[in-house]
């Protein structure tokens, strides 16, 4: 019997190198498997013998996209350990810097990875000739979640500002005050953002995978919560990997993340707005109803309207925080390093991103995990694919090809982050 | 129509940062695309046209023995070829593993890490092929990159200067952190580029643009040693994004107790 072989080499449009390969006998897909090819770089490995005080500069260099996330679980992961409380002020001003990367981090996905995929372009640059508008606000958008990270953390990639304990400086009055004209605009954006994203036709699926996310009391999560799912999961992050397993594959250089039980699971903005749609500021729950997600959403292909939500509320949470702006009387914390362990979980604009750290006495490294969010939707890339493909293998070669690339950019997967990911090839026979 | 200028990015061992800035230039990006023709840049667009590129900008260092060949064949199709960034110009916080055992990393980090295929050191782009120009930084300054992108298109050399984040703060009038606060500062032996950002932050420099030229990185470590940094924090200052840029790794040496 003959294999139809489906296969991408290098995947365009994702942070990262990784390739697909989808293969399909007589009728059946008899693999579809997303491979990582991006280099190992050991960050756990030399974060050993390190001091606390370079976690967060270090584990930054995991991901030019999703820096704040990396600097965030750290500090947070070593202030567990050592039992350093910080103040509201610098609590305010690391929920606004972790807005200005979702806004960022999000715009970049749906209008420059994305968005294409939708309306059938090879790139945004390509599609600003037909949708200048489109293109132009999202590129607007994403200059207001940097200008938020240039601001308070010194720069868009890499910030410099973040300290365990807090910030090297905490920003004056007038450099946050700058930041709410800006962001008065990018709310007004993002409204549109959703309307836009709701109307682009999306194929059918539904996934049932457990959903995982922080869930906190009142708040839509960022920096803290307890880890929720909508099976009734519902644990302190220092319980993570009890209730998480990390596995390595002979095709990926990223390890795959499942639950004990063995059994697949998914992080990101579906997970975050199932299990806390109800947080969400009045603006932004009127946007998902109108937009038809009241109820949820399970079809990943439905994560651009999802994430265009996560915009709004991230803009809207901005302009809270910066009309409420009290600039911290001490910009850092005392801290004070000891033996111990130290847990963190937050909400990296991809799900759920885990760091534990163990410190000797002098606060010395010398043991660390990170468990990022793409290598924690790996097994639900390649479970998409499979069913999405088994539903579609009428299609041309070329055509299945582009929409099992379509499937793995729904999860917006960063590839730098996983490894310790993604190749397609439809291979038919 | 006059025939644009073939531009293309490539990517080795890095984390993506130094390309994204290149996305981050969002006031630009739409005219940049009007004077080259993006002919190679995966992050942004599926569509590739194949080589020579008058242009070709690289991310990241070499790890894998198929990076090794590969950047090779990126030489042969690129007419000018610019690195960017600190994996690509001095091999990056990976190349820390230039001082350990990388089996003993693998090992550390995989479950099976016989199946990891990667070299013993992380390497620059220069120690492989010829280099055209180096553009330092972790990340690299997006109006640097800008910069040097439209001087090679231009085909004049690149307004970058190399000397150190000191004359920056100087014309910043940013008051000197080491001698007003006392806080170690690696400014004087660091390539500028960032605009002097961390003493605007009340931070001393940490590095992340390498050394500048000539630098004296003994003097240096010596005038922290004596405000009281312990050697091992002297060692790790340098061996961080930078570790295996020549005058760092050099100096870094002589703190290895």
């Amino acid at each position: 019997m003959s294999t139809r072989t489906i296969r991408v080499g290098a995947l365009a449009r994702v942070e990262g190198e990784g390739s697909f390969t989808l293969k399909v006998r007589g009728g059946e897909i008899v693999e579809a498997r997303l491979e990582i090819f991006e280099p190992p770089r050991f960050f756990e490995a030399f974060l050993r013998g390190r001091s606390w005080a370079e976690t967060p500069d270090i584990t930054a260099r995991i991901c030019g996209i999703c820096p704040v996330a990396y600097q965030m679980s750290a500090v947070h992961a070593v202030e567990d350990a050592f039992g350093v409380a910080v103040s509201p002020e610098i609590r305010a001003l690391r929920r606004l810097l972790y807005c200005g990367e979702w806004i960022e981090s999000h715009s970049l996905h749906v209008f420059l990875l994305h968005a294409p995929d939708f309306l059938g372009y090879e790139d945004a640059i390509s599609m600003a000739k037909d949708h200048p508008e489109v293109v132009r606000r999202g590129l607007g958008l994403k200059k207001v979640g940097n200008q938020i990270m240039k601001v308070i953390g010194g720069r868009e990639i890499h910030p410099i500002n973040v300290r365990v304990g807090g910030f090297h400086r905490a920003p004056t009055r007038k450099e946050i005050a700058g930041l709410a004209a800006p962001l008065e605009a990018a709310r007004e954006a993002a409204l549109a953002t959703v309307r836009w994203s709701a109307t682009l036709a999306v194929p059918r699926l539904e996934r049932a995978e457990e959903l995982v996310a922080l869930r906190a009391p009142e708040e839509y999560p960022l920096n803290e919560g307890r880890i929720a799912s909508d099976r009734g999961l519902d644990i302190e992050p220092s319980a993570f990997e009890e209730a998480f397993v990390e596995e390595q594959v002979a095709h990926s250089n990223a390890l795959h993340a499942r639950r004990r039980d063995g059994s697949v699971y998914l992080v990101g903005p579906l997970a975050r707005f199932q299990l806390n749609r109800s947080r969400l500021p009045e603006v932004v729950r009127d946007a998902a109803a109108a937009a038809g997600l009241e109820d949820g959403c399970r079809n990943p292909f439905r994560s651009i309207v999802v994430r265009s939500l996560e915009i709004l509320f991230a803009c809207d949470e901005a302009l809270r925080l910066v009309d409420g702006y009290q600039p911290p009387s001490e910009p850092c914390a005392p801290v004070e390093p000891r033996a111990g362990e130290g847990h963190a979980c937050t909400e990296a604009p991809r799900g759920i991103l885990y760091h534990r750290y163990c410190f000797d006495e002098q606060g010395d490294v010398v043991e660390a995990r990170i468990v990022p969010p793409t290598s924690q939707n790996q097994k639900a890339i390649e479970e998409d694919l499979r069913s999405f493909a088994a539903h579609h293998l009428d299609l041309p070669d070329e055509e299945l090809r582009r929409r099992c690339e379509q499937t793995i950019r729904n999860y917006d997967p960063c590839i730098s982050c996983a490894t310790h990911f993604l190749d397609l090839r439809v291979d038919r026979q | 129509m006059p025939r644009l200028p073939k531009l293309a990015v490539w990517k080795f061992t890095s984390c993506d940062g130094c390309q994204l800035s290149l996305l981050d230039c969002e006031d630009e990006l739409l005219a940049l695309a009007g004077s080259v023709r993006i002919a190679h840049f995966l992050e942004a667009s599926s569509a590739q046209t194949r080589g020579p590129y008058d242009l070709s900008l690289v991310e990241g260092s070499i790890t894998t023995p198929a990076d090794r060949e590969r950047i090779q064949h990126v030489r042969r199709i690129s007419r000018r070829l610019v690195t960017i960034g600190a994996c690509a110009t001095a091999g990056g916080i990976q190349a820390l593993r230039n001082f350990a055992d990388v089996e003993e990393f693998a090992r550390a980090v995989y479950a099976s890490p016989e199946i990891i295929s990667t070299l013993e050191r992380s390497t620059a782009i220069g120690d492989h092929v010829p280099v055209d120009f180096e553009l330092r930084g972790c990340p690299v300054d997006k109006a640097q990159l800008f910069e040097v992108i439209r001087a090679f298109l231009a085909g004049r050399p690149p307004a970058v200067s190399a000397h150190s984040v000191c004359v920056e703060c100087k014309r910043n009038g940013t008051v000197c952190v080491m001698v007003a606060r006392g806080t170690p500062c690696l400014g004087p032996i660091t390539h500028a580029g960032c605009g002097a950002l961390c003493p605007r932050y009340a931070r001393g420099c940490y590095g992340c643009f390498g050394p500048m030229e000539t630098p004296n990185t003994t003097s240096l470590a010596a005038e922290w040693e004596r405000r009281g940094v312990p050697r091992r924090d002297v060692l790790r200052v340098l061996r961080t994004f930078n570790a295996a840029a020549e005058p760092f790794r050099r100096e870094s040496e002589r703190h290895v107790d």
